[in-house]
């Protein structure tokens, strides 16, 4: 139930995986060389992983370096845009927020438990 | 003699285009991009690094494509600068003299918002802007939630990197550009519940079919979007017309969306509302075109709506000149009109802005396509349209600038308060477009808003300031402080300047 990359193994595009590691806030997460930092993020099951300034999750909107939401810290370079930097094997990547201070607890997130109830169903 | 040296900025299909037509007429060529390959959104291909076998399966136009980045890449006249941006255009003209030179470009090049770019100069003869266009996605409870994705990011993501943003997608908005979308995703193995047009079959069949007789024209257009629809249907994917996400929900990521029946101005049809669990959502209400750079440069602009109140493209007359001398516009900043449009524009924007004849024979074949193009833009734009309606499905507490939050009732406060009602001082005061994006993403949805809620567009600017409006930005792209310190290097003559290799950044 999350984003994730396609083995290459069963693309008929025909590509070739080469492994690489990134550090993201001390952990490590793999990816494949060529991938954006925000692919490398995605593909690892991450959605979010920036606060906005009332402490909610953000991650990739736009994917081409439009809205800014993705933003990250590569070694100590700030505001680096996830969707438009390569990957490259050992980069150290820490998450930013713009919250008053890193890793406050998010509010209430937005969308949730607004609306009243509407019938569900498959068929939309 | 000293070779005409022409800019080419974006090599999407305009500028590619642009470039080939501007060594055709004999000039030398400098084609930028922010990206590593040339190809734009529309021809994004994978990382070299992934080593494709068979690329041809991703992208659309392979061989012609292929066939213009050898000869553009190969060209002894052509210098292709990737991973550069344009961070200002200077122009050298302030006071509008004729036979001022067109702008100096102001590049930085090396990796994504690195720290230690190269910046350099380049003072043109002659500027082609071809820098595109973005999805322009409407508000709605719940979209800024992770998962909730543009539909360009979705379809970037799969065509750049093999990404697949969900197993269970919806995606929505309006335009045809939701049936690509649909389609990749669906090829590379994601369930796509459904694809929601806002629209009603009824405007989309009357905008259409208008003037039927034209329709031929764009008969490959047709065919490609058939094509499309083929593709959904085999994986069975549903495409619903006048249906719409209204709200997006979820404990910190979307996990169900909300859609409705909507009538031909998309109002809600109440009692409507159903729900369906969803892990992504993508959505496109159109496009909005990346205009920092022609408003720097001084073009003039065409087209005024209540979202792009000085006009929503660039006009450009029957050679795509632009207002301002030596520079020239092509593909979507002109209009949206798809990929075949740009190319044709593209040629035409390239060959007079490298000094070929107007009269060319060549290119009156070129023009027919152009002008064709620009039909099928305003038949795109009658079948498409944004239903006046929409702020309807907006609670007060919607978030309308992602950056800020600031939310609807906010928004809706500051304009209607006498004290602060013209736009830049409601920006001040909700801080609506004054994040990192720089009102990108929210600066149309808050002018046209404004201006509803002010009912009427009497914006009178504060006086000896000019008019705050959505796509202003002097610093075209960020640069770091330590880039700006350093000395730019001075190119001379293009053709000559080494292109920079990702080894030397």
């Amino acid at each position: 139930m999350s984003p994730r990359r396609m083995p290459a193994a069963s693309d008929a595009v025909g590509w070739r995986e080469e492994p690489l590691r990134i550090t993201v806030d001390g952990e490590p997460v793999d990816g494949v060389a060529g991938q954006t930092i925000a692919g490398v993020l995605l593909a690892a099951g991450r959605l979010a992983w920036r606060r906005a300034p009332s402490g909610a999750p953000r991650g990739v909107f736009c994917g081409i370096g439009v809205c800014f939401d993705c933003l990250v810290t590569v070694g100590a370079e700030r505001d680096v845009r996830a969707c438009r930097r390569r990957a490259r094997d050992g980069d150290v990547v820490t998450t930013q927020s713009r919250g008053t201070g890193d890793g406050e607890p998010p509010d209430a997130p937005r969308g949730v438990d607004e609306g009243g109830e509407v019938p569900h169903g498959d068929d939309l | 003699m000293t070779l005409r040296q022409v800019v080419v900025i974006g090599a999407g299909p305009a500028g590619m285009a642009a470039a080939e037509a501007a060594l055709r007429a004999g000039a030398g060529v400098t084609l930028i991009d922010a990206a590593e390959n040339p190809g734009g959104q529309y021809h994004r291909t994978l990382p070299d690094a992934y080593a494709p076998a068979h690329p041809q399966r991703l992208t659309r136009d392979r061989r012609a494509f292929d066939r213009r980045r050898r000869l553009l890449l190969g060209h002894p006249r052509c210098t292709w600068w990737p991973e550069t941006v344009v961070w200002a255009l200077e122009r050298r003209d302030p006071d509008g003299t004729d036979g001022a030179p067109p702008p100096r470009v102001h590049l930085l090049h090396g990796p994504a918002d690195g720290s230690g770019r190269r910046r350099s100069t380049v003072d043109p003869d002659a500027l082609v802007l071809a820098v595109g266009a973005h999805d322009r996605v409407l508000p709605f409870p719940g979209w800024e939630l992770p998962g909730v994705f543009t539909a360009g990011a979705a379809q970037a993501l799969v065509k750049g990197e093999r990404v697949v943003v969900g197993d269970q997608v919806v995606v929505a908005g309006t335009g045809p550009f939701l049936l690509p979308v649909a389609a990749a995703l669906a090829q590379a193995g994601a369930q796509v519940r459904a694809v929601l047009e806002a629209n009603v079959p009824g405007t989309v069949v009357r905008g259409w079919s208008r003037r039927a007789g034209e329709l031929a024209a764009h008969a490959a257009k047709a065919l490609e979007l058939a094509k499309y629809t083929a593709e959904l249907a085999r994986h069975r994917v549903p495409y619903r017309f006048g249906r719409a996400v209204m709200a997006a929900r979820g404990a910190g990521r979307v996990e169900e969306v909300v859609t409705a029946r909507l009538r031909a101005d998309w109002s809600v049809v109440p009692g409507s509302e159903r729900s369906a669990a969803v892990d992504a959502l993508c959505v496109s209400h159109g496009f909005s075109p990346q205009l920092e750079l022609p408003l720097a440069a001084g073009c003039a602009l065409r087209g005024r709506t209540p979202a792009s109140p000085e006009g929503a493209f660039v006009a450009v007359d029957a050679d795509q000149r632009t207002s301002v001398p030596g520079v020239y516009a092509a593909g979507e900043i002109t209009g949206i009109a798809g990929a075949p449009a740009a190319r044709a524009e593209g040629t035409i924007a390239g060959w007079s802005a490298g000094g070929g004849s107007p009269g060319d024979a060549a290119l009156r074949r070129v023009r027919r396509h152009r002008d064709q193009g620009r039909a099928f833009a305003a038949r795109l734009a009658r079948a498409h349209p944004i239903g006046p309606a929409w702020p309807g499905w907006l609670e007060p507490q919607t978030v309308i600038c992602r950056c800020e939050e600031t939310d609807y009732d906010q928004l809706r406060r500051a304009v209607t308060h006498p004290a602060s009602a013209t736009a830049r001082v409601a920006k001040l005061q909700t801080r609506a477009g004054l994040g990192p994006c720089q009102a990108r993403i929210c600066g149309p949805t808050v002018a046209e808003l404004a201006a509803r809620l002010r009912a009427g567009p009497a914006e009178h600017p504060l006086q000896g300031l000019p008019s705050a409006t959505p796509h202003h930005r002097p610093i075209a792209q960020p640069i770091r402080l330590g880039e700006l310190a350093a000395p730019p290097a001075e190119h001379a003559a293009p053709t000559t300047a080494p292109a920079p290799t990702k080894e030397s950044e």
